[in-house]
């Protein structure tokens, strides 16, 4: 430890920082653009459910105290900034009154477990593709069928998480429509349990898959190639090592390294793409959440998940700009 | 190595060992990187869906696009619904649970898809044109604004905040959201054109047109932006893939514009109306296709570009 620069730790620092910030004051801002009122959009809510509300004015400006909307704009910024750096934001108005955080304390473990699973298989199975399309070793057919596959990966996996479900589940019938776990299993530390939701989430989990291997396939090939071409290959063919062996331990051991900087670049995709999979599975995650809060037009929901999800990229990155270092010694940074 | 071979292929006999005679006949051949068939292959995919937006208005009626343009639910030609009626050529690809055609909502949907995309590229493209050059040429505070700028948005998924966005404002236009999505695919192209511009920036030609007196912004743009033409083009072409997923996103959650059609508020529909479990599949498949094969065509250009603007990418 020690190796990193205070510059470089900085500079890291501050765009972490920096992007939460931004997002957060970009999240707060925009409503307030358009002239909305929350305190009258409440006040309409009530009329809706009630057919009419009495003493309306008064209700009005009780509401605009308890939104805090009687303040100046600074407060309530600041105020709103110190709030959701806090992880505190609000009650949601179309489930009044549970807190925005508990719900999204609820759906966070879903996204991530679904998150890491597809992540970590799509990071395996790309790369290893990617470096078999390099291998002069590679069987023929691979080399035909792994391009070929290659043509889904720009694909979002809305698409193809409607085509999986539309064959594997409505058709064939061989996995569950939607949702986490079945309905005849209680939620709990139990095999049952565990295999259900295994199950129930294969489908969402592969329509991921499916689609974004083919990034990582691609950054590998052009790694791959630069690998092939260096001393050390060359070297290793001499000393008449088994070319499987030269693949594994010579060629993606150096080609890896710089894919996992890739991942900076593409998890703001993969995040999108996986709260759109979410809501066609009904799986209970963010993107649910997030779903339902836009037909209930409930802002602090829309805003509170909008936000956590920036955050957990954000948060992402600049961990793998961290580690990244201390697994690739041939990076010196420069601050 | 190839391109030693390429040069003169009769001398670099010893090499050749292990190509197989249509290499070697490849070699010889004048190489045009243009001629690349992913290349063409992807441009003519996304022609046709262009020709299919184009043509299809002069030849099918666009208004079928409304409500109750037909009786609900009729399946495509050669298929039969789950009331055994079988589609008619009144509607070629069926019709949804309001009767709208199937047909026409392609027709108008299709390059609804494509515009929000080339438009919001474009704009993106522009600004990131701008701003890589100015950090990449200026450099010192400028291009520390702007590389910490495009690094801290490059983390954030656009979707997100156009989500909330779009919740707070409603209804908005095709090029509304065209506009807003621009606003997050100006990073990349951004990052791309610095590296370059950077290590463009201490070449002999640029030295020679500062020497000979040349402006700053001749400099950029009419020594340097030729140079970076292949990479332009490729950045682009990814930037309105970005873009069409981000608009797609948008509109399967129901968001974006409201009254025009587009093929994600269409898939939209299908998902609300239980398409799925009714067994409904030409509803939400074909427009999901014609999607799927739109990314497609893009990834390909995108594939041949990148052929074209690095050689050693190029298979013999």
């Amino acid at each position: 430890m020690g190796r990193i620069p205070a510059s470089y730790l900085i500079n890291r620092v501050t765009t972490l920082v920096l992007t939460v910030l931004i997002a957060a004051t970009l999240i707060w801002i925009i409503p307030r653009l358009s002239g909305l009122d929350p305190a009258s959009a409440a006040l309409g809510r009530m009329a809706a459910g009630g057919g009419s509300v009495a003493n309306a004015d008064q209700i009005l400006t009780q509401l605009r105290e308890s939104f805090g909307l009687d303040q100046p704009l600074i407060v309530q910024y600041l105020l709103y900034i110190w709030n959701t750096v806090t992880l505190d934001f609000g009650l949601s108005t179309a489930s009044f009154p549970t807190p925005v955080a508990s719900m999204i304390a609820n759906a966070l473990p879903w996204t991530i477990g679904l998150m890491l699973v597809s992540l970590i298989i799509t990071f395996i199975i790309g790369n290893l593709l990617g470096a078999l399309m390099v291998w002069e070793n590679t069987p023929r057919i691979w080399k035909v069928a792994i391009p070929s596959a290659m043509v889904f990966t720009s694909i979002p996996p809305i698409l193809s998480g409607l085509l999986l479900m539309y064959v594997f589940s409505t058709q064939l019938r061989w996995f569950p429509l939607s949702g986490p776990y079945g309905l005849n299993v209680e939620p709990g530390w139990t095999l049952d349990f565990a295999t259900s939701v295994l199950y129930h989430g294969f489908l969402p989990a592969l329509s991921i898959v499916v689609v974004t291997f083919g990034f990582w396939a691609l950054g590998m090939r052009g790694l791959m190639i630069t690998v092939q071409g260096e001393d050390y290959t060359t070297l290793a063919k001499a000393k008449g090592l088994r070319p499987r062996y030269i693949l594994y331990r010579y060629m993606i051991r150096n080609a890896i390294l710089p894919q996992i900087t890739a991942f900076a670049l593409k998890i703001g995709m993969l995040v999108a793409g996986q709260v759109l999979v979410e809501r066609i599975f009904a799986y209970p995650g963010m993107g649910k959440l997030l779903y339902d809060a836009i037909l209930t037009q409930d802002y602090p929901v829309i805003q509170g998940v909008s936000f956590v999800i920036i955050l957990m990229t954000a948060v992402a990155v600049f961990l793998v700009d961290l580690i990244y270092p201390f697994i690739d010694p041939r990076i010196r940074h420069g601050g | 190595m190839t391109t030693q071979n390429a040069a003169a292929p009769e001398t670099a006999a010893p090499d050749m060992g292990g190509l197989t005679r249509r290499q070697i006949k490849r070699m010889k051949r004048f190489d045009n990187p243009w001629r690349n068939p992913k290349l063409i292959w992807g441009a003519a995919l996304l022609l046709g869906i262009v020709a299919l937006g184009l043509i299809g208005r002069m030849f099918w009626d666009t208004d079928m696009v409304f409500t109750g343009s037909g009786l609900p639910r009729q399946a495509p030609v050669g298929f039969e619904n789950i009331r055994g009626q079988i589609g008619t050529w009144a509607h070629p690809l069926g019709t949804d649970v309001t009767g709208k055609d199937i047909l026409a909502l392609l027709i108008v949907g299709a390059p609804n898809s494509l515009y929000v995309g080339v438009l919001a590229s474009l704009i993106g493209m522009s600004i990131g044109i701008f701003l890589g050059f100015s950090a990449g040429f200026i450099g010192g505070r400028t291009d520390d604004v702007i590389r910490v700028g495009s690094d801290v948005m490059i983390t954030i998924p656009p979707l997100l905040i156009l989500v909330v966005f779009q919740a707070a404002y409603g209804d908005i236009s095709l090029t509304i959201m065209a506009i807003l999505i621009a606003c997050f695919v100006w990073q990349s192209p951004t990052r791309l054109i610095r590296a370059q511009v950077l290590s463009m920036r201490e070449s002999g030609y640029v030295h020679m047109a500062r020497l000979s007196g040349a402006s700053t912004g001749h400099i950029m743009f009419r020594e340097m932006l030729p140079n970076l033409v292949p990479y332009l083009f490729g950045s682009f072409i990814a930037n309105v893939t970005t873009s069409i997923v981000t608009a797609v996103g948008l509109e399967v959650l129901g968001l974006g514009p409201q009254r025009v059609p587009t093929l994600g508020r269409v898939i939209y529909d299908a998902i609300n109306s239980g398409a799925l479990i009714q067994n409904l599949w030409w509803w939400w498949g074909i427009p999901t296709v014609l999607l799927a094969v739109m990314f497609i065509g893009l990834l390909m250009v995108n594939l041949g570009l990148d052929e074209v603007s690095n050689p050693r990418l190029r298979r013999l």
